[in-house]
């Protein structure tokens, strides 16, 4: 078997099922209350501890390849950025039910079309009222024009720079990302600086490497991204 | 998972942990099984449950009048036991009971210092010995929006300020949590100033709902509630409650307390529960009781307005949040 073939159809499969032991650890934790005694905090805390992770680890890609010559990676970037989306929407749809709407009041019950706007109107207010719930729904948003577009066939339509392009949100997602951490602990700062060091040294990496190829005007061979 | 600050980082480690971030993805299948280190690295909390010896309190008496105790049904002591905030055992709700088990609360000295008639080295066995201990069940609303009702037991402050008798000058009483980081390892890290310091106005102090308790259920406090003596405001957020304290100090100048010192703009000296005045980063219009799912309403003075709005009267509650 190749190289290429094994990456193909033994790690990649394994990866993809690994990167969903999370999840599955949370509804087992839930249906066997190990998830504090406050579950609901405990689950948004740790999908959004996911979402960053796998952000870090779709920045991490490119500058591993580069680092290490590790070429096969690049066959995770694309998982891993649709792992950060499906986390940080399990995120957000957490957000909006157990902060949300479970935060209304219910005149006409649960299932009225008052209680549909009334949910719509206290999620719009909070996202326009609380800094780090804007900047967290912003990197959110980010990511769904990445995920729509994260198939072969977008990448044709679009045409790879273009797509490339508009996969560089994934820096906006990342910044916003460790800003609504960072503006949402309380005293204890260490977590949100240790995401904020990595994607800053991700971020950094690129940079560095794009004044590199800015000052070669020539480059024997051209790397693509 | 890191516990040292950034600054103590090389960079040369960083890109060491950005490895090992995604190593712990692939590890993790492995995990699921056999879980061990790795769960404990991830923060998943599948850490063995942490037990501490519980004893019974002799001699505990009912609330001393029917106001001063709620008939809402209480927390379970699991939910009272686990949940809580004590940053000396670290920052997560779940990591006090985890950590709190080297702490030796015997024997325990309560210095009692300032403008008293009386001050002292008090060793805590004497100090609580002329009062009767009683059962109160309040409400306990924490700062972060949610709440629990806890049945303590504990004797009011009040009795032990009128055996020590503040001067006519003492207008605060100022209360001072154990300082050592090796017993408490939250400490080994500066994510507050040490020690923890609390202060009441010394006409709150002597409210008869202020509570100093020693028990919860009955039993002695475990240590992770802050043992072997620990401050109960019920009216107040739940951070004004000072935690294993080993100083009481009576002033005439109004203490700056820690989580006012450590962030001015979230955190006052009152603390007074007030569903009107916002956390500037989150709404205490509503609270999460623990072990629901729909959220209550906050209640002005967190539903002792009876009996404590007299304290505040004429104050802006905004402005002297």
């Amino acid at each position: 078997m190749t190289n290429d073939r094994r990456v193909r159809f033994i790690l990649k499969p394994i990866v993809f099922v690994v990167a969903l032991t999370p999840l599955a650890w949370m509804i087992w934790a839930g249906l066997n209350g190990q998830l504090t005694a406050d579950p609901l905090k405990e689950i948004t805390h740790e999908t959004g501890d996911w979402t960053i992770r796998f952000i870090v680890a779709t920045l991490a890609i490119t500058p591993l390849r580069r680092l290490l010559g590790w070429n096969w990676l690049i066959k995770f970037r694309r998982m891993f950025g649709v792992y950060a989306f499906f986390y940080g929407t399990l995120h957000f749809l957490i957000y909006v039910i157990a902060d949300r709407f479970a935060g209304l009041d219910f005149p006409d019950g649960y299932v009225a079309v008052s209680t549909a706007r009334a949910l719509a109107a206290s999620i719009w207010e909070d996202i326009a009222k609380r800094p780090y719930i804007t900047v967290g729904f912003f990197g959110w948003c980010c990511m769904i024009p990445l995920a729509v577009t994260s198939t072969v066939g977008w990448i044709r339509r679009m045409g790879g720079r273009n797509w490339q392009l508009l996969h560089r949100l994934i820096y906006a997602t990342a910044i916003a990302g460790v800003v609504h951490y960072w503006w949402l602990v309380k005293a204890d700062i260490r977590h949100p600086l240790i995401y904020g060091a990595l994607v800053a040294l991700l971020l950094g990496f690129r940079v560095v490497t794009t004044l590199q190829k800015a000052r070669v005007p020539h480059p024997a061979v051209q790397v693509r991204a | 998972m890191l516990l040292k600050k950034a600054s103590d980082i090389p960079s040369s480690e960083i890109t060491d942990k950005k490895l090992y971030l995604r190593r712990r993805e692939f590890i993790q299948a492995a995990a699921v099984g056999a879980v061990g280190a790795a769960a404990g690295t991830l923060g998943v909390g599948m850490a063995e449950a942490a037990t501490w010896p519980r004893v019974p309190i002799p001699n505990v008496q009912k609330a001393s009048s029917p106001a001063l105790t709620t008939t809402e049904k209480p927390n379970s002591y699991q939910d009272i036991a686990t949940y809580n905030n004590f940053y000396e055992f670290g920052t997560d709700k779940g990591d006090p009971s985890q950590n709190a088990g080297g702490l030796k609360t015997k024997p325990w000295t309560v210095k009692v210092d300032g403008m008293v008639a009386k001050p002292g080295d008090y060793h805590l066995e004497d100090l609580i010995k002329p009062y009767a201990l009683e059962d109160r069940v309040y409400r306990h609303r924490c700062v972060e929006a949610s709440s629990l009702v806890i049945p303590w037991v504990g004797f009011p402050l009040a009795s032990l300020l009128k055996t020590v008798g503040p001067t006519p000058a003492a207008k605060f009483v100022e209360f001072t949590t154990l300082m050592d980081p090796k017993q408490m390892p939250g400490q080994r890290t500066d994510v507050l100033r040490w020690p923890y310091v609390e202060a009441l106005r010394l006409d709150e102090a002597m409210h008869p709902l202020t509570l100093l308790a020693v028990g919860i259920y009955g039993e002695f406090l475990p240590n992770q509630n802050g043992a072997p003596m620990r401050l109960v405001i019920p009216w107040k957020y739940g951070f004004k409650g000072a935690k294993s304290i080993v100083r009481i100090t009576l002033t005439d100048k109004q203490p700056l307390n820690t989580w006012q010192q450590s962030a001015p703009e979230e955190y006052g000296f009152y603390a007074n529960v007030n569903p009107a005045k916002d956390h500037p980063r989150w709404s205490q219009a509503r609270e999460r009781r623990i072990g629901e799912f729909f959220k209550r309403p906050t209640l002005l003075f967190n539903g002792y307005g009876d009996q404590v709005a007299s304290l505040y009267a004429g104050m802006d509650l905004k402005k002297n949040y």
